[in-house]
């Protein structure tokens, strides 16, 4: 879903100076490359840190999808129709296929899928903030499509433009099968607001208060502390800043809330008419950092219920492979 | 775990429709062809994307080297000729 934590870290993986003559001439064309507007493909050459920079950036964006799917499927077997479970089933569906999507772009660039998951697993690896918080309510998953994958949609669709291009392609995939789960969400909350009880009103507004501000900082750090953010711009990686993006989604779901009946948790929010936007209130960054670092309301229990998954699911991973070994042999014979 | 052994990559190709191609649409971790193609029937097709689906191994794939690229594709570059539009006709004819 999205991939906050890269700008988090210090830049770790700072371009050598000392380098020769080939690979001056190699990253010069790679640079003209990306000034033209070209895209790069698993086997041209690239700088070791754009390497590494990707590897980071899509395999948190497919753990991110692959977590996501914990805090909706919490929800499935409570949905309050047959409608709308087949619709959250479809989602939680999509989640995985698009978690699938993005680790097989990561791939491309040389990093196998077990030492994805393994970085996963260990907790070595960021997936978004987002993820950690609880679903408490039926509500949360008609705020989490408006809201969570709102906010998703306005980061990943310039994605769909980065110069890596299996990374783009996936995107646009991605972007092209999300647009349902925004629009699910919108639609199950504008049901309850319009026919719902006061009590299942009330519910929705809760839930919007609890999401609001985990929303807007799935945007990341602002501009100034995001230090990795302008070599991946430079890259075409990242085509637009993380303030930039907050604000588009800002400005787009104030008239949503209004359409909806909802009240968004800000005293602060207002329409800016020299700046053509709204004005919001201040983030508070050290809950976000301390989400991030893995201390929010559900870090333990998210990795834990991935953690688990896969390792129940170990004996199906080694009946199939003993299946298809003995099949070969067979062949053989 | 006791074995790291990865299932094998496929890539997927897919015919969206009666009559088109089968064109390449991403790739996937299976343990053997029958499922790599169920897997990809998930994985790629779940709005009705296709009528048909390929998988092969990505190993056994055998690609042009991204290096060579210049030599191999750039002499078709001015061979202009090779196309109907380098041909000027009178206005009467055109359309051929």
């Amino acid at each position: 879903m999205y991939t906050q934590a890269m700008d988090t870290r210090a830049a770790d993986e700072a371009p050598k100076s000392l380098r020769s003559a080939e690979e001056v001439q190699l990253q010069e064309r790679f640079d003209a490359r990306i000034d033209a507007g070209d895209f790069i493909e698993a086997k041209d050459w690239m700088p070791e840190h754009y390497r590494k920079t990707l590897v980071r950036q899509i395999s948190q964006h497919a753990h991110s999808e692959i977590v996501g799917m914990l805090p909706e499927g919490n929800w499935i077997s409570r949905a309050p129709t047959l409608k709308r479970k087949a619709i959250l089933l479809a989602k939680v569906q999509d989640e995985g296929g698009h978690g699938l999507y993005l680790y097989a772009a990561a791939e491309t660039l040389g990093t196998s899928r077990d030492q994805l998951f393994d970085a996963l697993h260990s907790g070595r690896a960021k997936y978004s903030s987002i993820f950690n918080y609880p679903t408490l309510t039926w509500a949360d998953m008609g705020t989490i499509g408006w809201l969570v994958d709102g906010a998703a949609i306005m980061n990943q669709v310039p994605i769909c433009r980065c110069s890596y291009a299996p990374y783009a392609r996936a995107m646009i995939r991605i972007c092209r099968e999300e647009s349902f789960h925004q629009r699910q969400g919108f639609e199950a909350l504008l049901t309850m607001m319009t026919h719902g009880t006061e009590a299942q009103k009330a519910m929705v507004q809760d839930a919007v208060n609890r999401w609001w501000w985990p929303s807007i900082m799935m945007f990341g750090p602002p501009d100034d502390a995001s230090p990795n953010s302008a070599q991946s711009m430079r890259w075409g990686i990242k085509r637009v800043s993380n303030d930039e993006l907050r604000q588009r989604f800002i400005d787009a779901t104030v008239d949503q809330a209004k359409l909806l009946g909802v009240t968004l948790p800000d005293p602060d929010l207002k329409w800016n008419e020299a700046r053509q936007s709204h004005d919001f209130g201040a983030i508070d960054w050290s809950e976000f950092k301390r989400v991030l670092a893995g201390d929010g309301p559900c870090n333990r229990e998210r990795l834990a219920a991935r953690v688990k998954a896969w390792d129940d699911g170990a004996w199906v991973r080694e009946a199939a492979t003993a299946h298809a070994n003995k099949q070969t042999m067979k062949e053989a014979a | 775990m006791s074995d790291r052994t990865e299932w094998p990559l496929w890539e997927v190709f897919v015919r969206s429709k009666a009559g088109l191609d089968h064109k390449h649409c991403g790739s996937l971790h299976a343990a053997d062809p029958k499922l790599a193609i169920q897997m990809a029937r998930d994985v790629y097709t779940r709005r009705q994307e296709g009528v048909s689906i390929w998988v092969v191994r990505s190993d056994q794939i055998v690609a042009s080297d991204p290096g060579d690229k210049a030599m191999y594709f750039d002499p078709a570059e001015d061979k202009v000729y090779r196309h109907p539009t380098f041909y000027e006709l009178p206005k009467s004819v055109d359309h051929m």
